[in-house]
Order: C-alpha cells, then structure tokens, then sequence
C-alpha cells in the first residue's frame, strides 16, 4: 500500500477544472450568440470541449479509485457530494412544478376573474374560460389537442419503473458477485431508458404533427414541454452514465464493497424516476 | 519554500509550486481561498465604480453624466456585481481559507471541484460585463430582474446575461457542495457538530440555502430564456402565464439569497467578539439554533418583496407575520453578542472595531427591515430611496462590514503579519462615518417620496442627495485606502504570532502564521 492511501487522498493540481470553465463559457456563450444570428460552431466547440472534459476528468478519478487510492471518508465525501447534487436537482424541478401549480391555481383562474379580479375578464379577456389545460386567454400557439394519459405516457411509466426495478436487481448481482445478473441487469436498465427516451421521441412527433401541440401553444404548452423536456435531458444523461457504468462493470470495475460509482448512478436513476411519477401525476393525469 | 526540498518526500509535503499554472491548476484551499478573496475584490472595485457614476449623476438635480438608459444599466450592473462578483465569492473565499483551518481538516473535501466552483467565476464574470459592450447596452432592468422589463423589452445582451447567472449559479452549487461535504465529513476527531465554531455552523447553513435556491434562480432565468427566444408563456398573460409569477419564482431565490449573504458575516462576528471581550460566546447553542431559524424562515417570507404587486389579502397577511417572526431569532443573535460583551475585558483592535460596526449598523439596517415587513407601512416606502437605504445598510454595513472585519482579523494569519493598526484605524473611522453619510440621509429621501432606479429628481430632493453623493465618495475612496493596506501588509509588518490576537480560542490559531501551505495533514486531537 502506497503512503497515501493512508490519510485523505489529496490529488494534485488538475487542469481539468479551467477545461471544464473555457467550455462551459464557449459554450454558453456561444448558445447566446447562436440565437442572435451567430455561426453554431463556438457553441459545438465549447459542448465538445465539455465532453472532452467530462471524459478526461472521471477517467483521472476511476484511475484513482483503481488504483486505491481513496479510502472510506473519501467515499463518504463523494457520497455527500452526490446527495446534494441530486437536492440542487430537485429544487430545480421544483421550480417548475411551482409555475404549473401556479398557474393551475392561482394565475389562471384569476384571469377568468375569480378572487376579486372580476372585472379582468370583461375588461380584457372576454369569454376566456378559465379551465385547465388552456393555452391562455389570447389563445396562444391556435388550438390544440391535450396530451392523454393513458396512451405512450402510461407506457413510459411502465418502462421507467421497470428500469427501478432492473437497476435494482443488477446491484443485488454486485452485491452477491453475480456479474451476470449485475451486466444483465445494467443492460436491461439502459435498454429501458433508451426505449423510454424513443417513446417520448414518438410522443413529441405525434404533438408536433398531429396535434398541433407545441411549446408555443400557451401555458400547457410551455409546462408540458420544459417539465418533459428537462425530464428527458436527466433521462439522457441518466442514460449515459448508465452506459459507462455498465461498460466499467463489463470490465470488472468494481467490488461488491466497493462500487460507489454505480450507486450514485443507481441514486440518480430513481431521482429521475420519482421526478417522472410528479410529472405523470400533474402534467399527463390531473389534466 | 521551494518545490525541489520536498521532492524526495511524499506528495503532501510539497510547499507551493511557482508560477502562473499554482493559481490556475490548484486544489489548494489556501490559494483558492486567496483567489476568491482578490476575484471579490476586484468585483468590489468595479461595482464600486458603478455605484460612483450612479451618485455623481445624482449628485445634483438634472441630468448630467450618463444618459438614462446607461444609468439603469449602472444600477443594475451594480447590484449584480455586489450581490453575485463581491459579497458571494468573499463569503466563499472565506469559508475555504477557515472552514479546514477551524475544523482541523487538511483541505476541502473535493479539491479539484473546489478549483472549478472558483474558476468559473471569472469567466462568468467576463460574461456578465462584456454585455455592457454590446448593441442595445447592457442589462438595464434592475438587478431583480424583473419580467417582462427582461423578456420582451429587453436588449439582446440579456442572453449573454442569462448565461452569466446560469453559470455563477453553477459554481456556486459546487462551492456549496464541497463546504457541506467538508464540514459533515472532514471534522478532526472530537470535533463534534455543537464544538464547531460559529463560522462553520453559519456557512454550513449558508451552504443549504445556496443548494436550495441557486437551482431556483436557474429555472428562474431558463423561463426567461424560452420566454424570449422559444415562444413560452411562463411571463405572459395572453398565454395563461404571469408576469408576478416571475416575482414568486425569482424571490423565492431572492429572500434565501439575503440571508446568504449576512450568515457568514454573523458566523465572522460571532468568532471576533468573543475574541477581543476575552469571554466565551455567550449562548452559543442558541445561536446555532437561531442561524437555523432564520434559515428555516428565510424560505416562507418571499413575498414580502410584492406587497405593493398584487396579492390576496390572506396572502400579505401570512408574508406579513412570518416576516416579522424572523426579528426574533436575530434579536437572539444581537442579545447575544451584547451579553458576550458584557463585562468583558474589551480591547478594540481593527477586526472588533468593524464587528462591533456590525452590530450597531446591521441592527438599525434591521429594524428598517422591520417597518417594510408591516405591509400597510411597506406600501408607503416601496420602491422608494427608504428601501434602498435599508438593504444598503444590511449589506454594506453588515454583509460588507463582516467580511473586512474577517479579512483584518485573519490577515495576520494569512500573511503572518499584522495589518499597520494606525492605518486600518484610520480606514475603519473613514468608512464608518462615511457610509452612514452616504446612507443615513436617503431614509429621508424614501420617506419623503424619491422613487429608487431614475436618474433624474425633482427640486426638494437636492440637499439630502448632495450629502448622500459626498458620503458615497468618500466612502468608495477609503476602499481604495483598503486595497493599500492590504498589499502592505502582504509586504511586511509587524509579524504576526501564531496566535495572533491575545487568548484567541480555536484551531486556526495553533498553526503557524503566516498558514503553512498543508495544514493538519494528521487531524489534531479536540478535547
């Protein structure tokens, strides 16, 4: 055992921070130009160079962790940081599931005139009915047809909690030193994802061109497709990170005590999970 | 100490490398906590000159510097320099110098990460500002934002302004990430949560709000984003959205966010007064419990930024008698660092010269705090000079305040000499009458009716808004003053010793001054 495997392992001086800042600014940046007219290319540059970071930067920190260098508080530094993170993430979601109620209860009805805004209605909007799902008093984006429940939604509730389960199962294999039911497992868990993120392809398809439902079409609109949308962006990366997890397990990456990295991504996966049940309730159910 | 000494030795025991790549590739918390500190300060000197152009123009009925629409664009690009450039990344930069130092921890808990949270910055930054630069200027709604000021009638330049908070707000999640995984996971033995000092309990709580609400702040500028690039209605009546909606969104960020900026000043105070009245803090598991309430408050009262906006009676009601709770777990905090002071044995070095600033000033900035939290009383000051005058109080006499009474009482330790005490006296009692000139007399603006945010005002405002302009100048130069004696003292002095002021209690003083560049490699044992 090499000396510092000892204390808390300190790395050394990294450049990959200042490679993660230069492409998160080009691309920012970049995007910010792109909608002023701007070429794309400085905004593809800077998301490569972020990937090129992300690749370089988890590949230094599996080395490490191969190579043992980290030890039990360092696991439990990497599991508080995790946890926050998926917090931060959480009270992003909840910023927009707090426009949807919002809206659903409060600005809405109040500009059909309920509470003491009786003269709204007459004044401005004459004859709007204030029902959820609406896309607004001035008919936003044309008429539309609402997104059911019961049809590729329901089916993506079953694909995505079945996937709980698979990731479930797949670390009861890590545990037991099964690596048929682990590599299995993770298999069968990004296969689901991935099926789950080609129905929602299918289900945006059929919004576009078929029900003239899009995220101009006004409030429902607006929430339906920036609370799906950012949902589906975490199932991609949720996804991804899968992918490398089970690439790492086909390798033997990891231990059945030690195998941190595959929880955070199973934790991760469950956030997105829970996320979608909210939105299956409150955007596709209780319409 | 040179690099080449250690090199037969184990990795840890190197000194600091040289160059240029020390400052850009380093996980040291020393130096990421000297990069935030100088970052803040240079934040602080530009918001600073803004704050000048916005007080010359004001200096006199009439316009005369700037035309109107630069001058929002001053007070916006003001505030947001302060709030997110200054005061943010001081607090942060101090956390990271004394949070491992206090808690007898090596180094922060994610090192690299530590590096990336500071090193965004100064890109974000560079974002921020280059849209002053821009066709159409720079942001110039206010540093609150508000829509549709900044979806459909804002300039172009507001993309790139989105980006910047996307960005500050990212660093900041990571910064707040590693101080929560430092102090949950890096404490030396013994040091149990209620032996922590009380500059990590506050940061640590600050921490929390900053994971709470940054994201908030996130989704707050996307809707703005998609608002005006993607055709959404989140602001927009016509489609079913609200333009007050944005009000809720941004303040439910926005009230946590102030109490982000003073609980690490009230964490600095509660380490200087104890040290300077030679006595234990007085109540110190009441102070961790009020820092939590305010905390725990601080995320039900947002709404009482929008009496004036339109409300449900109920609803100003309820953000009325749950702002107005939040006196009682600050009047704690004051009683309590007036009961440590309480027969005492009381010196008055420059580090306890500012707390007790602190004290006086940010309780005064309280209590006009208090008379807006009345919401039949905050219709008469909104959007007036009296506002204004409160949270510059809150934040200049106290956010402000607690970080240079911080930098002068660890300066010793940081450079190993003590700042030159006739100087920072001298700035101390610059600052302290200034800024109460600069301040003071826009209450009376307020109250007698000067809207916050024009360039221009009509006759009877003169006379207050002339002292008010000299005291800001003289203020703004006694900073500069600051800048001198800091550089000075990294220079030399008087050397400092390793407990630096006399009976100081904790760990940061059992170390040698100036800090060894590794700290507590093996964790101390706390009895």
């Amino acid at each position: 055992m090499s000396a510092s495997n000892e204390g808390y392992y300190l790395p050394e001086p990294s450049h990959w921070p200042i490679v993660g800042s230069i492409g998160i600014f080009l691309m920012l940046g970049g995007f910010a130009n792109f909608l002023h007219g701007g070429s794309w290319i400085i905004m593809a540059t800077g998301f490569a160079v972020v990937v090129y970071m992300l690749f370089g930067w988890f590949g230094m920190v599996i080395n490490e962790s191969q190579n043992g260098k980290y030890n039990a508080q360092v696991d439990m530094s990497f599991r508080w940081g995790m946890s926050w993170f998926i917090f931060s993430e959480v009270m992003f979601f909840a910023a927009f599931f707090g426009t949807l109620f919002y809206a659903r209860i409060f600005s809405i009805p109040w500009l059909g005139g309920a509470s003491n805004n009786v003269m709204t209605p007459e004044l401005l909007w004459q004859g709007f009915e204030a029902v959820w799902p609406t896309n607004g008093p001035g008919n936003v984006g044309g008429d539309y047809e609402v997104m059911g429940a019961w049809g590729l939604p329901a089916i993506n509730t079953l694909l995505l909690l079945s996937s709980g389960v698979t990731v479930t199962i797949a670390h009861w294999g890590l545990k037991e030193g099964n690596r048929t039911k682990l590599i299995l497992g993770l298999w069968a868990t990004v296969a689901l994802g991935a099926a789950f993120l080609a129905c929602q392809v299918l289900e945006y398809g059929e919004a576009y061109n078929h029900m003239n439902l899009t995220i101009e079409s006004g409030m429902y609109g607006t929430t339906f497709f920036m609370l799906t949308g950012f949902h589906g962006l975490h199932v991609t990366l949720g996804a991804t990170m899968l992918l490398v997890i089970t690439l790492r397990a086909m390798k033997g990456h990891f231990t059945h005590e030690n195998h941190f990295a595959f929880e955070a991504v199973a934790w991760y996966w469950h956030f997105v999970d829970v996320v979608w049940l909210g939105l299956f309730i409150f955007v596709y159910w209780l319409v | 100490m040179s690099t080449a000494t250690a090199a037969h030795d184990d990795h840890h025991d190197h000194g600091a490398p040289a160059g240029l790549m020390r400052w850009v590739y380093t996980t040291n918390h020393k130096d990421i906590g000297t990069l935030y500190l100088w970052f803040s300060f240079v934040m602080f000197m530009i918001g600073g000159s803004f704050a000048m152009v916005i007080r010359a123009e004001l200096f006199m009925p009439g316009m005369q510097v700037v035309d109107p629409q630069f001058f929002n664009s001053m007070t916006t690009m003001h505030g947001l320099l302060m709030v997110f450039g200054a005061i943010m990344p001081a607090m942060v930069g101090l956390a990271n110098w004394q949070i491992p130092l206090m808690i007898g921890a090596p180094d922060m808990a994610l090192p690299r990460m530590n590096n990336w949270s500071f090193w965004i910055l100064p890109f974000a930054g560079t974002m921020l500002l280059s849209t002053m630069f821009m066709e159409g200027g720079g942001p110039a709604f206010g540093w609150t934002f508000y829509a549709p000021l900044s979806t459909t009638f804002a300039p172009d330049s507001t993309d790139f302004f989105i980006f910047a908070i996307h960005m500050l707000g990212f660093s900041s999640i990571m910064g707040s990430i590693n101080v929560i995984a430092t102090v949950l996971n890096m404490r030396a033995p013994g040091m149990t949560l209620m032996k922590m000092p009380l500059f990590v309990w506050t940061w640590l709580i600050t921490a929390f709000l900053l994971i709470a609400v940054m994201p908030v702040l996130a989704g707050a500028v996307t809707m703005m984003l998609t608002d005006r690039n993607f055709g959404t209605s989140f602001f927009s009546a016509a489609g079913g959205g609200d333009p007050v909606m944005f009000q809720h969104v941004f303040w439910f960020f926005g009230h946590p966010e102030v109490y982000i900026m003073i609980l690490p000043a009230f964490g600095v105070v509660s380490q200087i007064i104890p040290t300077f009245a030679r006595k234990p803090l007085f109540g110190y598991a009441s102070m961790v419990y009020a820092t939590a309430s305010i905390a725990f408050l601080s995320f039900i009262v947002w709404a009482h930024h929008m009496f004036t906006v339109g409300m449900p009676v109920a609803g100003e009601l309820y953000f009325m008698y749950a702002t107005v709770m939040i006196a009682v777990p600050t009047a704690v905090k004051v009683f309590n660092w007036a009961a440590t002071m309480w027969r005492g044995s009381m010196t008055f070095e420059p580090p306890m010269l500012w707390a007790l600033a602190f004290v006086f000033l940010f309780t005064l900035g309280g209590f006009t705090g208090l008379m807006m939290g009345v919401a039949p009383s905050d219709m008469q000051y909104h959007d007036t000079y009296f506002i204004v005058a409160h949270f510059h109080y809150v934040l200049v006499t106290g956010a402000l305040f607690g970080i240079i009474a911080a930098v002068y009482y660890w300066l010793p330790k940081w450079t190993g000499y003590y700042p030159d005490d006739r100087l920072s006296k001298l700035h101390f009692w610059w600052s302290a009458i200034s800024v109460n000139v600069l301040f003071f007399p826009q209450h009376f603006l307020g109250l007698a009716g000067m809207p916050r945010r024009i360039p221009d005002y009509s006759l009877q405002f003169a006379d207050w808004n002339m002292v008010s302009s000299i005291g800001g100048f003289a203020f703004g130069l006694g900073q500069v003053f600051f800048f001198f004696i800091i550089v000075k003292t990294i220079r030399g002095g008087e050397k400092a010793t390793d407990e630096c002021w006399e009976d100081a209690q904790g760990l940061e003083w059992t170390i040698a001054s100036p800090a060894p560049y590794h700290t507590f490699v093996t964790p101390p044992e706390i009895k």
